[in-house]
């Protein structure tokens, strides 16, 4: 058994918090950026930083559920580290702020749970490549975040842990699978988080809780660490109030590492070296199936909105067509399955992880560990991969999905051939409500229409605030780039919130 | 195509996970809903389409075979259920 020390509790709080200081306000609205000169000028202080947040997340969290697990005293010892680097002289650009991660990247010491109970006692005993690069940057480890177990889920209603509540709308999902992530964002519980993207994780959470976040192209940030769900789709990215933001937590995130045999040999880039660029002539595609029946009518006036601001700045609209869209479905929950019932067998309940307490033999320890331990939309998706995989079915479904992946890129590839970004929804609708489709799994998958082809092809996608639905909720942009394109994508976001403020609003709470 | 209450117990158990009586109704209901959906797929020709793996059709790397990790087994047997002398403990498997 693992001694009950080891595994800690779920929120813990310093017994004395630093008390708020003056700044509270000005701080907890901050940008990463804004922050990071803040701490250079040395205004404030990474412990007072954190404390600020520390306090906030014991204020609201009873009420957004938005992390799983905080551990202050921790959280506070990593800031006086960064403090004390700043002193000497050799604290990083990004030292001291601090982020809030998705509880899908192992982190040494704290409990990684992937939002399942099959991993509640899970104190990983290493860091994801992401958690170290963050670490080597002086980010500050603030909590680690609700999600969609091993990050199934479009709603974030499929986490152990209970559903994260939407800040905008308490009645309203927040999104999923990084709903935590994103919902922690919009509430000012963190001024950036990690996230990961299977088939949207991370922009339609984002869409949903008015932020910005981004997918960037696969193989760019490491799999290594992130707990595996589909893995020839799986790929973290960062969460944040601005592109600005997103593009120096990506500069931190991203590079090569050849523990993750997918991961990409690249040169280094900086991912903010374009911010600046007007967008004079910029050609931006609009795919006519993003813009068919089932497209809510507010969500498509809040795109068209946004196109419309961009054509003030220069950029030329041209009509395209990506004709496979409405198969992305069919063959994401063909492939992401599949993938994931292969990855989901190394949990039987023998090296880590929950076990069960009763059982005759070895194939009973493996499959009442396993009932007990994944929830019902984990187990739908594992016997739907386990059967698509099975004898004779091979080539009639994976093989099938991956000959339809191929038609989604090449449609992808020729549209770019006539554009250098393309626009459109994140979701069909602006977030729905807590239980509305949770009792309905293909209603769920549905919703996934306009991000799952983007994960099939591999390519860079992103969400940026643009507007409200008619119900108050907010509706992001998704902006999707051709592969490397994460410094234009991010030019075209940046240049969009300097001439808009979808980004800045907070929800009252 | 419709999975029976067969097919479904066949499923769960090449899955290895435990499903009662009473839950392999409902379970079989939403798994053809999914496949369904997921029929939609067959209509579409794809002769002569290779299929796609990695969005950059990269080949895995190979690296030196030299030993890269270092001796963990106690940290990694610190969160594990059943551990003695070093081994992870299953139930009996040999009589």
């Amino acid at each position: 058994m693992i001694p009950a020390e080891l595994v800690p509790g779920a929120l813990r709080f310093p017994v004395n918090l630093p008390s708020l200081s003056g700044h509270y306000d000005t701080m907890i609205n901050a940008t990463l950026k804004a922050l990071s000169q803040q701490l250079a000028a040395k205004a404030v202080s990474s412990e007072e930083l954190a404390g600020l947040y520390l306090n906030r997340i014991a204020a609201l969290n009873p009420v957004l559920n938005a992390f799983i697990t905080v551990d202050g005293d921790k959280t506070l010892a990593e800031a006086r580290a960064a403090d004390a680097l700043r002193a000497a002289g050799q604290a990083g650009p990004l030292a001291g702020v601090p982020i809030a991660h998705k509880d899908i990247f192992c982190q040494q010491g704290w409990k990684t749970s992937c939002g399942s109970k099959m991993l509640d006692n899970f104190i990983s005993p290493y860091d994801a490549h992401a958690i170290e690069q963050c670490r080597a940057a002086g980010l500050v480890t603030l909590g680690r975040t609700n999600m969609d177990e091993f990050a199934m889920g479009s709603s974030n209603e499929n986490s152990f842990y209970g559903p994260v509540k939407n800040p905008w709308d308490l009645a309203a999902i927040p999104g999923g699978s990084s709903g935590g992530s994103a919902a922690a964002v919009a509430a000012r519980l963190a001024p950036v988080a990690t996230g990961t993207d299977t088939g949207g994780s991370i922009r339609q959470p984002a869409s949903h809780c008015g932020v910005t976040g981004i997918k960037p192209t696969y193989g760019v940030v490491s799999r290594y660490g992130m707990v595996a769900y589909a893995s020839s789709l799986d790929q973290g990215g960062p969460l944040a109030q601005t592109a600005e933001d997103c593009a120096l937590l990506l500069n931190v995130m991203a590079g090569f590492d050849a523990r993750d045999s997918t991961s990409l040999e690249r040169t280094k880039e900086d991912y903010t070296r374009d911010l600046n660029k007007p967008l004079n002539g910029l050609k931006i595609g609009l795919p006519r199936e993003y813009f068919a029946e089932g497209l809510a009518e507010d969500v498509a006036g809040v795109v068209d909105g946004a196109i419309a601001e961009l054509k003030k700045l220069g950029a030329e609209v041209v009509e395209i067509s990506l004709p496979n869209t409405q198969l992305s479905i069919p063959a994401y929950y063909v492939i992401a399955p599949a993938e994931a019932s292969t990855n989901l067998s190394r949990y039987d309940g023998v090296r880590y992880g929950h076990r069960a307490a009763e059982y005759k033999d070895l194939v009973d320890m493996y499959e009442k560990t396993r009932a007990e331990g994944f929830g019902a939309e984990v187990k739908r998706r594992i016997m739907v991969g386990t059967y698509v995989l099975s004898h004779g079915y091979y080539d009639a479904y994976y093989l099938k999905a991956q000959k339809i992946r191929r038609l989604i890129a090449n449609d992808f590839k020729a549209a770019f051939e006539r554009c250098d970004v393309i626009l459109g929804p994140v979701a069909p609708t602006a977030a729905f409500n807590l239980g509305e489709k949770s009792g309905d799994p293909v209603q769920m998958y549905l919703s996934d229409i306009y991000t799952l082809s983007v994960n099939l092809a591999g390519l860079p996608g992103m969400s940026v605030p643009a507007g409200f639905a008619a119900n108050g909720r907010p509706v992001g942009l998704q902006i999707i780039g051709n592969y490397f394109a994460e410094a234009k994508m991010l030019n075209v976001a940046h240049q969009f919130q300097q001439v808009t403020d979808w980004h800045r609003k907070a929800p009252a709470l | 195509m419709s999975l029976t209450h067969q097919d479904v117990a066949r499923i769960a158990k090449l899955a290895r996970i435990a499903v009662t009586d009473a839950e392999i109704e409902a379970v079989g209901a939403q798994l053809n809903n999914i496949f369904g959906l997921i029929a939609q797929m067959q209509a579409v020709d794809t002769d002569g389409i290779e299929p796609m793996a990695h969005p950059q059709d990269v080949s895995l790397r190979l690296r030196d075979d030299v030993v890269t990790e270092s001796d963990r087994r106690e940290a990694f047997q610190a969160i594990a259920p059943q551990v003695e002398n070093g081994l992870f403990l299953v139930p009996k498997v040999i009589e």
